[in-house]
């Protein structure tokens, strides 16, 4: 293990680039989470009904419709053709998401992301094993499930339990018991499986992930020659399987991080000291050429010559 | 090389094993979701659902539960279900007719708002709406039943004397008078609530039912004789005769007097 890797995660990066640019993508992702949630309790807080509903679906300013397509989709495999609003609706929130990755969803609005992102931390904390760690496409598993089930009971099947809508309803119109339900996926991510809900079975992420697997916003591995292997953009990635073939890709292999998986935090280009990452778009795949290794004892040293390219 | 003794290949048998398991833990997790989706069909019975809900079968296929209808609800009739407090159907939307009853708005916007049409949107007219159906539960506590002319239900109802009507009996109590009984009509009831959350009494002697369990109904092969006569104009068998019913003791003889009572007895100077 190089001594860096050992530093703890993002020491350098604070170091190097300031607190503000190594978190600035975390502070902005916790904003837009309390921003889109705010949005919804404005009326039932304050009386400004700006936005209407849940995140199943909603009315903005009276005349945007938004509805979640999974929630949708299951109805309908449940036999239910919906009205035009609806249809509308998921088509807006459908057209959004494969643009801009389906799964930035699960990382700059989601309520649940909060959650398992402090069951996370506090795992780190107390240094627990990772835990029952099931297969990444379990997610596909069970996302394929919840539609049969829909299909078999005629009812919207994963809305009874799924505790994104359950803990945003229950902020917005009162909460009954769902706050166990949160409770329990907090549980179930601290000790039971480490990034378990988010990273392995949820079956909305992994509908959003599909649903972004051509999107046009990516994060770029473009300046990989710089890597210093100090590892800490695999230690906050929620799905780190994600950045390898970027990062690791030899010669012209794309440095693109295109799995659906992504989740756009931007955690990764907030971490890395030596700015590896960035944001981009799918058909910027340019990979900067490596310079030379941060001024450690080159200072006196003339450049002889022009610097070779390659 | 037969497929018999041809090595099973390491990543067939991990391909293999790997769908079994995903398959077996996802027909686990399905079926318990199966279970709790099957039991959210069962509503509480003072849960109303809003006007122009589909049948609660095809209802929850279509109620995305986002609480647009509860927004637009301009007199909080409406909440959504919460978690373990307001049964299983959680997030959909409901009222309890005793608590806040459906004020029947003639724009009904809670149909306007749903996206999804769960609400169907072919409801025009809040008077086809039926949410349920008034039943007087308790004839022993009301207070008309009981000679008293109490008649709130009845006054309150916006369906006046089509949903609710008194009807005049003979108070066999007081002996001299009547019982006005509150009655409801079905066909007219839209299942509002607003006679149970006004009946005055600690419990309300009439409440709303979902209309599952207020009403019974007739099988399809049933004919009204009465009716088909009306519709045909006359006897729908040519040629019937009336043959004599005898029970025991006098004036039961209906071909003696027909269709009526036969005194069995005659007072003196009265008429014959």
């Amino acid at each position: 293990m190089k001594a860096k890797t050992a530093l703890p995660v993002g020491y350098e990066a604070i170091q190097d680039k300031g607190w503000w640019l190594a978190h600035r993508f975390l502070i902005l992702r916790r904003l837009s989470q309390a921003f889109f949630l705010l949005l919804f309790l404005l009326g039932p807080w304050f009386g400004i009904w700006w936005v209407e509903g849940t995140l199943a679906g909603s009315r903005t300013f009276g005349v945007l419709p938004l509805t979640d397509p999974f929630v949708l989709l299951q109805g309908m495999v449940a036999g239910h053709w919906p009205e035009m609003t609806a249809l509308m609706g998921a088509v807006i929130v459908l057209a959004v998401y494969a643009l801009i990755g389906g799964r930035v969803y699960c990382s700059w609005v989601c309520p649940i992301n909060p959650v398992t992102d402090a069951a996370h931390w506090l795992h780190e904390r107390l240094g627990l094993q990772k835990g029952w760690q099931p297969k990444r496409h379990t997610r596909l598993w069970l996302m394929g499930a919840v539609l049969v089930v829909s299909a078999l009971t005629g009812v919207v099947a994963w809305e009874i339990v799924n505790p994104i809508t359950m803990l945003h309803r229950g902020l917005v119109f009162g909460i009954g018991f769902a706050w166990a339900l949160v409770l329990m996926v907090f549980l179930f991510d601290l000790f039971v499986s480490r990034r378990g809900w988010c990273g392995h079975l949820c079956p909305v992420g992994a509908f959003y992930g599909l649903l972004g697997t051509g999107s046009l916003l990516r994060v770029s591995a473009s300046r990989r020659a710089a890597c210093d292997d100090c590892m800490d953009c695999f230690a906050v990635c929620p799905e780190n399987h994600v950045i390898a073939p970027a990062l690791r890709g030899q010669g012209a292999a794309t440095p693109l991080i295109l799995s659906p998986d992504c989740t756009n935090c931007g955690r990764c280009i907030d971490v890395c000291s030596v700015d590896v990452f960035s944001f981009t778009h799918r058909f910027d795949s340019h990979i900067e050429a490596p310079k030379p290794p941060r001024p450690e004892p080159v200072a006196n040293k003339p450049a002889a010559g022009p610097i070779p390219e390659g | 090389m037969s497929a018999a003794n041809a090595p099973m290949s390491p990543q067939r048998r991990r391909f293999l094993t790997d769908t079994a398991r995903m398959g077996a833990g996802c027909a686990v997790a399905g079926a318990g979701l199966a279970w709790l989706a099957t039991d959210s069909r069962a509503l509480p019975a003072e849960a109303l659902r809003p006007p122009g809900a589909l049948p609660e079968e095809d209802f929850l296929a279509a109620c995305i539960r986002c609480g647009l209808c509860v927004r637009d609800c301009p007199y909080d009739t409406l909440s959504l279900a919460e978690l373990g407090s307001d049964g299983p159907a959680t997030g959909t939307p409901y009222f309890t007719a005793r608590e806040v009853p459906c004020e029947m708005c003639d724009d009904i916007p809670c149909v306007a708002a749903c996206p999804t049409g769960a609400l169907d949107p072919d409801l025009r007219n809040i008077d086809d709406a039926r949410m349920g159906t008034a039943v007087l539960v308790d004839q022993e506590n009301c207070l008309n039943f009981l000679g008293l002319r109490c008649d709130v239900c009845y006054r309150v109802c916006p369906v006046i004397d089509e949903a609710i009507t008194l009807e005049m009996s003979h108070n066999d109590r007081s002996g001299h008078h009547a019982v006005f009984a509150p009655t409801v009509h079905a066909d007219h009831c839209t299942g509002c609530g607003v006679c149970e959350k006004s009946c005055v009494l600690p419990e309300a002697a009439i409440k709303v039912l979902p209309v599952r369990l207020a009403r019974g109904s007739s099988a399809e092969h049933y004919r009204k004789g009465w009716e088909e006569q009306d519709n045909h104009g006359a006897p729908l068998v040519d040629g019937l005769i009336d043959l004599p019913d005898r029970l025991p003791g006098p004036g039961t003889d209906n071909l003696a007097a027909p269709g009526g009572f036969e005194p069995a007895f005659t007072v003196p100077g009265a008429g014959q």
